[in-house]
């Protein structure tokens, strides 16, 4: 009896947050319902998920955000040919039988495109889904080569191992280094995926790879020991294959230990410039290969970033960019292909598939952008260096 | 109904429960009145429920604090993923398959159940509790680190990385590190989720109501007591932690092949998903087999439903959480309760 | 040379992992439960450093005092509506209530201070120590850090022996209800522990932040169970045991990275914790309790 009791209790508490919170949202508390509600058949309904809560929210949160400008800026322009996007986006919490919970949310809320997953484990676990749905998906971040196994599902970003071999080919090209040290995540696909395909590719390059080192998502706050043995193997160079969280511990705990090697590092170090209160000074001199600057001249990511900033009081990193770069790809596909919100999920899946590897973007990741039937994305990557606390195009 | 027994009515109250969910989801289902949110739960709140009702027989029946429950879930998860990966071609049956893949993974799971048991359990209390953690964590960890890949010459296997595993141009990675085993077949559904709930309730109940079940819960009220008239405590500690770990192990099965990525977080095999298995146990009554069930459907059920309230859903779960737990288990709640006279009536209607 | 750095900056990571265990094996010692809740109360703590100090510019004293007060008056708020309710049930529900805070308080920073990672200012000044010809070094935050547990583990131990109060809590936790016959406030003891055990996760939060300068609202998750590790490593419940665990799993977790690999560093951490519960059941410094019929 007493379970039923405490059912009815959770029952009625969920009922009552529920009100509680929908108040909430016509406060404009809640950035999440921004998604405008329109009518079936009107609008396209494009659907997100990604992590809001847990360890990888950082990343959820700047995809939400970034989709949330490119979708309010088309639906001022006019919508995509006359129509309007009603856009929701759904908490995953970074793993993926949540992520399957998110999808069918969504496709219960009517979606016709997925934007997601954020994170590789969910986008593979949802491109199953979606393949059998026949609904075209566009992953900003998830860059493992599983994520785009199945035929409807394209990229944003680089894919891991291209990322790993470009990166080695640039630092043999420059002749950057002698001795490289790779630090990296061996709980994390991203980074494991990278650090693999450098390791590999640097055996054709003129430097060597003298130590490769791991962490993992329980020992990331002390990197002294991988640091000290980069330094007694005289490594030259430290390739961070990483996240901009664990990077700036990194080039901290290097500071204090007087160990001043030539950093580098992939996408996801973009946004180490923004960590709230960082000294800058410590990121000096590090490379970064990567498809998008926050500080870039051009109109498009200016105009971007100044939105980002005012609406959500941060810098946005590669992540906001990926996601507004994916919404305006759906545009460019809709477009191509001329479908019509009324026509069924499966009729606009197979003919976006279509018009996707037809289609060429320009976006603020990249110029030019377009894909493969694979899925994956051509765009070259930008080197940059931190400069004075900034990035410098090299 | 007076020739049965009380335990035997209360053991087919809680069949009729499971059993009339079934027929009832048979029916939302038939009609199309179900969403897709609960069709896709419907596998996971399967794995829940064998999770709860597993670790209930080592948290209640046996009375251990066990924290590496998703240890276990997670060596039936891979060794089942593993099996069903590389026997793809092999075994063409999807049924067959699924079936034998499930004998791996409950396997796999009770043997590492007893080979943890054997150090653990002659531990006692938190002891035994941090310990059965530090394990979850050490297998969460090595899987992380293994290397597994097949090529016509035969199974390879590193704990370096995919290019040390030495294969052959044909060779296909299985289990790729934190990457993770993908591509495993979706077998599961949710009849076989329920078969498998029925038969874990089975395995359960009849072990607690057995001879070895009396024993085993003579160990958990008075050790001492218990050795002192013959009991050999090591035989029915042991017994119970394993077949708890080999259930968990079958939980792991239904996830793994519910999924097609399959990789070892924190998030699906670390201590919090142990933990969480235990909110389940606990809230639902330590013993309880009913309670755990229902307890692991609502608290699985709960953040889904909450969805439309954003960004403050896992802050309205973890209040709720603390509610529940308060009205479950305070003793003035319930001394309120009691004294409350419809519920109290009700109460006794159940106990008879 | 390379031993002996490894081995200094596996004190470091321990004396952190040593202070956040003082507060746990206080907790645990007195009123009997596992509190999860420790590592977010850090968290807080940590943020309210980090408010107090870097976005309002005040002294690092007055923001520690502040995050004192502030975590004091949580802890004793998060006991008497989530702990206290549930007092004279199994430990185990307590437990629950306490993951349940633990959530909750990750939520509520998430919401309050977002995702993003602050980088926190060290309140530490004290240059770092070269030995050897610079080839050593021992930051200053090591040695704050250190310092702090040893005058923490007296003050303590001196607390606990001499003052009234604390004999009191050492009454509770051999036997409350003998404790309670014998005219002990029980709740106002197991409030008092509390207070304590968040105003030492305030500090420890300070130390670790200084230590680690990354702040996010998970931050005092994963020290917080691995200060629970070590904690049950030197015998949880014991003060000296704590500081001992501490610093052990700290150099354990390093030179394994150092000389077996850095990617199963976790794995051996836990498998010589399990090697020392069994050959010690109680831990290092733990008592054995007798059992009674």
């Amino acid at each position: 009896m007493k379970k039923a009791v405490s059912m009815f209790l959770a029952l009625a508490l969920m009922a009552a947050s529920l009100t509680a919170c929908g108040s909430n949202e016509n406060g404009g508390n809640n950035q999440q319902s921004a998604g405008t509600e329109g009518e079936a058949g009107e609008t396209f309904f494009i659907g997100g998920i990604g992590p809001e809560t847990g360890e990888n929210s950082i990343y959820g949160l700047a995809v939400r955000n970034g989709a949330q400008i490119a979708v309010d800026e088309i639906n001022e322009a006019g919508g995509i040919n006359g129509y309007q996007i009603a856009y929701d986006f759904q908490d995953d919490e970074g793993d993926a039988e949540k992520a399957i919970n998110a999808y069918n949310t969504l496709k219960d809320w009517g979606m016709q495109m997925l934007m997601g997953a954020v994170t590789t484990t969910p986008s593979v676990a949802v491109a199953d889904k979606t393949a059998e749905d026949g609904m075209l998906q566009i992953t900003p971040s998830g860059s493992s080569l599983d994520c785009v196994k199945n035929d409807n599902v394209f990229q944003v970003c680089f894919t891991d191992p291209n990322q790993g071999i470009e990166s080695a080919k640039y630092v043999g090209e420059a002749g950057l280094a002698q001795k490289v040290a790779v630090i990296y995540n061996s709980q994390d696909s991203y980074s494991s995926g990278i650090a693999e395909a450098f390791i590999a590719e640097a055996e054709n390059q003129p430097f060597e790879v003298v130590v490769s080192e791991a962490f993992t998502n329980d020992t990331k706050t002390d990197f002294t020991v991988q640091l000290q043995k980069a330094r007694d193997a005289g490594a030259d160079m430290v390739f961070l294959p990483i996240y901009y969280q664990e990077a700036s511990l990194i080039l901290q705990q290097a500071d204090s230990m007087g160990y001043d090697p030539l950093f580098c590092g992939g996408d996801g170090m973009d946004g180490i410039l923004g960590v709230d209160n960082f000294d800058t000074s410590l990121a000096e001199g590090m490379i970064l290969l990567t498809p998008f600057i926050a500080d870039a001249e051009d109109e498009l990511t200016q105009n971007f970033v100044t939105e980002y900033q005012e609406r959500y009081d941060e810098v946005p990193n590669q992540f906001a960019a990926d996601a507004y770069d994916a919404i305006y790809i759906f545009k460019a596909a809709i477009e191509q292909a001329n479908v019509t919100p009324d026509m069924s999920v499966e009729e606009i899946g197979t003919a976006l598939k279509a018009a996707m590897t037809e289609i060429t973007v320009d976006g603020l990741t990249g110029e030019g952008m377009t894909w493969e039937a694979g899925g994956t994305v051509n765009k070259t990557p930008r080197a940059v260096k931190i400069v004075d606390g900034a990035y410098q195009e090299m | 109904m007076r020739k049965l027994s009380k335990t035997t009515v209360n053991n087919l109250i809680t069949y009729g429960i499971v059993i009339f969910a079934y027929i009832l989801v048979q029916i939302l289902l038939a009609t199309g009145s179900l969403s897709s949110l609960l069709e896709g739960l419907l596998v996971p709140l399967c794995t829940y429920v064998i999770l709860a009702v597993s670790l209930n027989l080592t948290v209640g029946v046996l009375g251990e604090l066990s924290l590496g429950h998703a240890g276990f879930m997670c060596v039936g998860a891979f060794s089942s993923a593993f099996f069903s990966v590389s026997m793809q071609e092999a075994i063409a049956s999807d049924g067959l398959r699924f079936f034998l893949a499930l004998l791996v993974g409950a396997v796999c799971a009770g043997l590492f159940g007893i080979l943890i048991g054997i150090p653990v359990l002659r531990l006692r209390g938190d002891y035994l509790a941090i310990v059965t953690l530090a394990f979850g964590e050490i297998i969460k960890n090595i899987i992380n680190a293994m290397y597994v890949g097949r090529d016509s010459s035969g199974f390879h296997f590193s704990m370096k990385d995919t290019t040390s595993l030495g294969m052959a141009e044909d060779g296909q990675v299985i289990l790729k590190g934190p990457q993770g085993i993908t591509g495993t077949p979706g077998d599961s559904n949710f009849t076989i989720g329920v078969i498998l709930v029925l038969i874990t309730v089975f395995i359960v109940l009849n072990l607690v109501h057995s001879r070895a079940g009396r024993a085993i819960m003579a160990i958990r009220d008075n050790r001492i007591a218990a050795e002192s008239v013959g009991i050999n405590i090591t035989k029915y500690k042991m017994m119970a932690f394993a077949i708890s770990a080999a259930l968990a192990g079958v939980a792991g099965v239904l996830y793994a092949h519910n999924l097609s990525s399959l990789t070892a977080t924190s998030r699906n095999f670390g201590y919090n998903q142990s933990i969480m298995i235990l909110v389940f146990v606990v809230l639902g009554g330590m013993g309880n087999i009913r309670g755990s069930i229902i307890s692991a459907v609502v608290l699985t059920l709960l953040p889904e439903m909450i969805r439309g309230v954003g960004d403050y859903r896992m802050l309205i779960y973890s209040v709720v959480l603390i509610a529940m737990m308060i009205f479950n288990w305070s003793p003035k709640i319930k001394n309120w309760r009691e004294a409350h006279p419809l519920l109290k009536r009700r109460k006794r209607g159940e106990e008879a | 040379m390379g031993f002996l750095s490894y081995l200094i900056s596996g004190i470091s990571l321990g004396s952190v992992y040593a202070i956040i265990a003082l507060g746990y094996t206080m907790v645990y010692g007195i009123a009997k439960m596992l509190n999860f809740a420790h590592g977010d109360v850090i968290m807080i703590g940590s943020y309210v450093v980090f408010c107090a100090v870097s976005v309002m510019g005040m002294p690092p004293g007055i923001g520690i005092l502040i995050a004192v007060v502030v975590c004091t008056v949580l802890g004793v708020v998060i006991e008497r509506i989530a702990y206290k309710p549930l007092r004279g049930t199994s430990p185990l529900a307590v437990l629950i209530t306490a993951i349940g805070v633990s959530y909750f308080l990750q939520n509520a920073a998430l919401l309050i201070f977002g995702a993003g990672a602050k980088s926190f200012t060290s309140v530490v000044n004290i240059p770092a120590l070269k030995l050897a010809g610079g080839a050593l070094s021992i930051s200053g935050e090591t040695m704050v850090t250190i310092g702090a547990c040893i005058v923490i583990v007296i003050a303590l131990s001196c607390f606990v022996k001499f003052t009234k109060s604390g004999r009191a809590m050492l009454a509770v936790s051999e036997d409350r209800q003998a404790a309670q016959l014998m005219g002990i406030n029980v709740n106002g003891t197991i409030a008092l522990t509390f207070a304590i055990g968040s105003a030492l996760a305030a500090i420890a939060g300070v130390l670790l932040c200084s230590a680690y300068p990354n702040l996010t609202p998970y931050t005092g998750s994963m020290p917080g169970i691995k200060a629970f590790t070590a904690a049950v490593f030197g015998g949880i419940g014991s003060i000296p045991g704590a500081m001992i665990g501490g610093i052990l799993l700290g150099v354990i977790e390093n030179l394994s990275k150092a000389y077996i690999s850095t990617q199963l560093s976790d794995a051996i951490v836990f498998a010589v914790l399990i090697v020392v519960l069994l050959v010690k059941p109680t831990g290092i410094l733990g008592k054995k309790v007798s059992e009674k019929v």
